[in-house]
């Protein structure tokens, strides 16, 4: 079906000379460029076996996930936000005695997108908002949180840390780097994938760690207010 | 029981690689009786603990406390089976460990917990203290 699409596409510009750097409209760039790693739609088996098998995140709630100028932006010249990849454990190798290497050469880079492609995609994704009740809206109250007790936390009492990096170089690998997470993401899911992470990704490699709402407050806080060069 | 080990973990290794099913060395190695802890454990300990069960995951590279090596036999003989429970359910804090040691009862029901507890037990090579 797609196929068929794509080649009544490519034969319609051929016939009418279309210029080539035409952009697509946002569904057709999802179908050609997106699902083959992502899910665009909710799939009917999440769980562990999903995760094994998923080249990316799904992105069927991204529209309540990302901030769209961050995905224009990020899908015309991207990078990697997971250190270990998506998901670590495809790209660890063992180093003897030492301790695990990433296996750049399993790493894949993402696909680039030209502006106007870019542009249009992130309008689809955009799109694809999350289910009812899957992410807790406006339950962050957005206060400001004192940078040094929120490196606290997130370093030594809560253990972020283990797996994710506040500034460039710090922390663990297998996470998402968080001192891009206010450009990327959007405060409701930010604050909803601390409270549980395995609500909204079934059996994703993050725990839930039973939080308090200060905590959650304070954690949200301090990410969002992190970035690459201030991050403690 | 060591040679019982050994031969159970060189057929079920040859089974899974005939069958084309060995997506993970370490998780077919452990053969059948311990193939979903190794999986878990493939998914989630091996960011900290480690490919090869010994501490050295690749978020250990940072951390000021270290990850528990789980293939030093004398060092998890020390650990009796319920404190293993505690700390992979309720996190390190629950047993006065480190916090960069998860919750993870929110993540495994019990009975996956204590398939764990077991499968260390195969990895450490070792009983647990009284």
């Amino acid at each position: 079906m797609m196929k068929l699409k794509s080649l009544t596409t490519i034969s319609l510009s051929l016939m009418f000379a279309a210029p080539l750097a035409m952009a697509g409209n946002g569904a057709d760039i999802l179908k050609s460029q997106c699902i083959s790693c992502h899910a665009t739609v909710k799939p009917a088996n999440l769980g562990m076996e999903h995760i094994w098998e998923r080249k990316g995140p799904d992105l069927y709630y991204a529209g309540s996930k990302f901030n769209q100028p961050w995905l224009v932006k990020w899908l015309q010249s991207p990078t990697r936000i997971r250190p270990g990849g998506e998901f670590y454990t495809k790209h660890v190798k063992a180093s003897g005695d030492k301790e695990d290497v990433i296996d750049a050469s399993t790493l894949q880079d993402h696909v680039k997108l030209s502006k106007e492609d870019a542009e249009v995609a992130a309008e689809a994704l955009m799109a694809l908002t999350a289910p009812d009740g899957l992410l807790e809206k406006g339950a962050y109250k957005g206060e400001k949180v004192s940078p040094t007790m929120g490196a606290m936390f997130f370093n030594k009492l809560r253990g972020c840390a283990a797996c994710h990096s506040a500034k460039p170089g710090t922390g663990g690998l297998s996470g998402a780097e968080l001192y891009t997470a206010a450009e990327r993401l959007q405060p409701d899911y930010v604050y909803s994938f601390i409270k549980n992470p395995q609500k909204i990704d079934p059996r994703v490699w993050m725990p839930a760690l039973n939080l308090s709402e200060p905590d959650l407050q304070r954690l949200t806080g301090y990410i969002l207010q992190l970035n690459a060069t201030e991050g403690k | 029981m060591n040679t019982g080990h050994i031969v159970s973990t060189f057929s079920a290794a040859a089974l899974a690689f005939a069958a084309g099913l060995a997506f993970n060395t370490t998780a077919s190695a452990a053969g059948d009786q311990f193939a979903k802890a190794a999986h878990n454990y493939d998914t989630y300990c091996v960011q900290c603990h480690g490919i090869n069960r010994n501490g050295r995951g690749i978020n250990s590279t940072n951390m000021s406390v270290q990850p528990r090596d789980h293939s030093d036999a004398k060092g998890m003989a020390d650990i009796p089976d319920n404190e293993l429970f505690d700390v992979i359910k309720n996190g390190g804090l629950a047993a006065n460990k480190s916090v960069l040691m998860p919750v993870w009862g929110n993540v495994f029901d019990e009975g996956e917990i204590k398939e764990m507890v077991a499968y260390l037990r195969y990895v450490c090579k070792c009983g647990s203290a009284k």
